[in-house]
């Protein structure tokens, strides 16, 4: 299989690789992101619990490669205590950065974890709008 | 540690390099001078294409030649026959789950105006023998099926497909790159017309391959040069990787029957054992496969991230067929032709056996398995 080359990862991807911080769901989550990869086929889900806009526990799962469990971690890690404004400025890049790199054809897996972690505060805040509505409504 | 990825990479024999090693440090001298040290060193390339021959049954050690490696092989083996044989037809056929070192030059073929076909294989991986009959024309030249496939161990049916092939006049390539030393070949009996073999995975060093070309079958060099080889193969013989590639398989056709007796009962432990995982399945053919290879999948968990935590917290070294783990993030071919779903082929898992392991890696293959798609399982969202 020498058309399959193993992949150099840095400390820290490994260190997240071995010792995943959240993982996991958050129960009765404010909300959930689920993306998947449509290039490998992976699935990425971080979910949220939010409290005055800020995020105060967040958990991931992920049907995918070492650096997505990594850069899932990492991701968390970033957006924990977080004000959502804030966490929805974390990029594929900033992850990466914080892992000290990445390999190039892993790229899409940070931004796969970003995309969570953004799709997740945007469930939060489809909620929160919903909700808003439904006790705003009758009293209009 | 435990090493099962033989399939990419066999540790060289020491007996086949301390044999070697007298080309590199004592008879270092070019087989193509005429001095005393240069005809010792030409003996030990002839000496080492005897015991190849030897090892695949061919007619005489002149019908080897050697190349560099595997992959120089299988182009010289699919460019220069098709090239060669251009006036009898420009059709070539392939088996679609064949080695890159097979489909690219084959593909290179295509462009060059070369009609490309690819014979599928059925779920465990065999070639589908009646396609074959079927799609090849009279102007046909070469068919490539490799005798097993490193990835899911199938071995394939190759003396019904030599009759076929030859029932039209068409020559068969054969890649035994993963079954050479690990089952019996004979390129005679099982009528092959040209036989890639590669030293490393005998147990020889790195840089040395060889092409068996049977009596009468017609090939031109795709790489013209000093004339080394019969013309086939131009340039100054390695003449340590091929005394060594020689020497490997000398052992591999004595020690043979012996030691793929012990690799296949280990292997079968290895294999009950990983199947008493749940949604844990068993890829390639259950009883036509390599006695050294086991290859499965885990449903719900990716490839790469099972291989590293095989290696970083049990000290195993595996393969997986997993997109991820490719440059391209395309799954592997192989898995995909298998009729294997995108994320079925993502959960691949590869063990190669070799002379390494014992009885006793297999409760602790089973053991870190188990705990390995645990974890990762506890961790996936599906
Ligand atoms: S999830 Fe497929 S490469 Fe990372």
């Amino acid at each position: 299989m020498e058309d399959r080359p193993q992949i150099g990862y840095s400390k820290k991807v490994m260190e997240h690789f071995m010792n995943p911080r959240n993982v996991g769901d958050v129960e009765n989550a404010d909300g959930i992101g689920t993306v998947g990869n449509p290039v490998c086929g992976d699935l990425m889900q971080v979910s949220i619990r939010v409290e005055n806009d800020v995020i105060t526990e967040i958990k991931f799962k992920t049907f995918g490669c070492g650096s997505a469990i990594a850069t899932a971690s990492m991701v968390t890690e970033m957006a924990k205590g977080k004000h959502i404004d804030e966490a929805l400025k974390i990029t594929r890049q900033d992850v990466a950065d914080e892992l000290e790199g990445l390999p190039p054809v892993k790229m899409h897996c940070s931004n796969l974890a970003a995309d969570a972690l953004h799709e997740a505060i945007k469930d939060y805040r489809a909620k929160r709008e919903g909700k808003k509505e439904a006790i705003e409504e009758p009293a209009r | 540690m435990v090493y099962l990825d033989h399939a990419s990479s066999v540790p060289v024999d020491p007996r086949a390099l301390a044999f070697a090693g007298r080309y590199l440090k004592e008879e270092y001298a070019n087989p193509s001078s005429l001095y005393a040290l240069g005809l010792s060193a030409k003996q030990a390339v002839e000496e080492a294409r005897a015991r190849v021959a030897a090892l695949v049954h061919a007619e005489t050690p002149s019908t080897i030649v050697f190349t560099g490696s595997a992959t120089e092989s299988n182009n010289l083996a699919v460019r220069g026959t098709a090239l060669r044989n251009r006036k009898k037809g420009k059709s070539i056929l392939v088996s679609a789950i064949e080695h890159v070192s097979v489909l690219n030059p084959a593909r290179d073929l295509q462009k060059q105006g070369f009609d490309l076909g690819f014979v599928p294989v059925d779920r465990y991986g065999v070639v589908d023998l009646v396609f074959l009959e079927e799609n090849l024309a009279p102007e046909t030249t070469v068919v490539s099926v490799h005798y097993a496939n490193d990835e899911i161990g199938t071995v394939e049916p190759i003396r019904e497909a030599a009759a076929i092939v030859h029932e039209k006049g068409a020559y068969l390539h054969v890649n035994a790159t993963a079954a050479a030393g690990r089952i019996p070949i004979d390129v005679q009996e099982d009528g092959i017309d040209l036989l890639t073999l590669s030293g490393n995975d005998l147990g020889g060093p790195r840089g040395a391959g060889a092409l068996y070309i049977g009596p009468g079958v017609k090939v031109q060099t795709v790489m013209p040069g000093g004339g080394q080889e019969k013309g086939l193969r131009s340039g100054t013989e390695n003449v340590f990787a091929i005394a060594g590639m020689g020497e490997a398989a000398r052992i591999a056709a004595m020690e043979m029957e012996d030691e793929m007796a012990r690799e296949k009962a280990i292997r079968d432990r290895l294999i009950e054992e990983v199947l008493t995982i749940e949604e844990s399945y068993l890829t390639g053919h259950p009883d036509f496969r390599l006695p050294n290879h086991a290859s499965f999948r885990f449903s719900r968990i990716e490839g790469e991230s099972i291989l590293l935590n095989l290696d970083t917290f049990f000290g195993i070294q595996v393969a997986t067929g997993s997109a991820c783990t490719s440059r391209t993030l395309e799954p592997s071919h192989v898995l995909i032709a298998i009729g294997l779903k995108h994320e079925e082929a993502h959960g691949s898992v590869v063990m190669s056996l070799g002379r390494s392991n014992s009885t006793e890696d297999v409760p602790l293959v089973g053991r870190a398995m188990k705990e390995t798609v645990m974890r990762l399982r506890s961790i996936s969202p599906l």
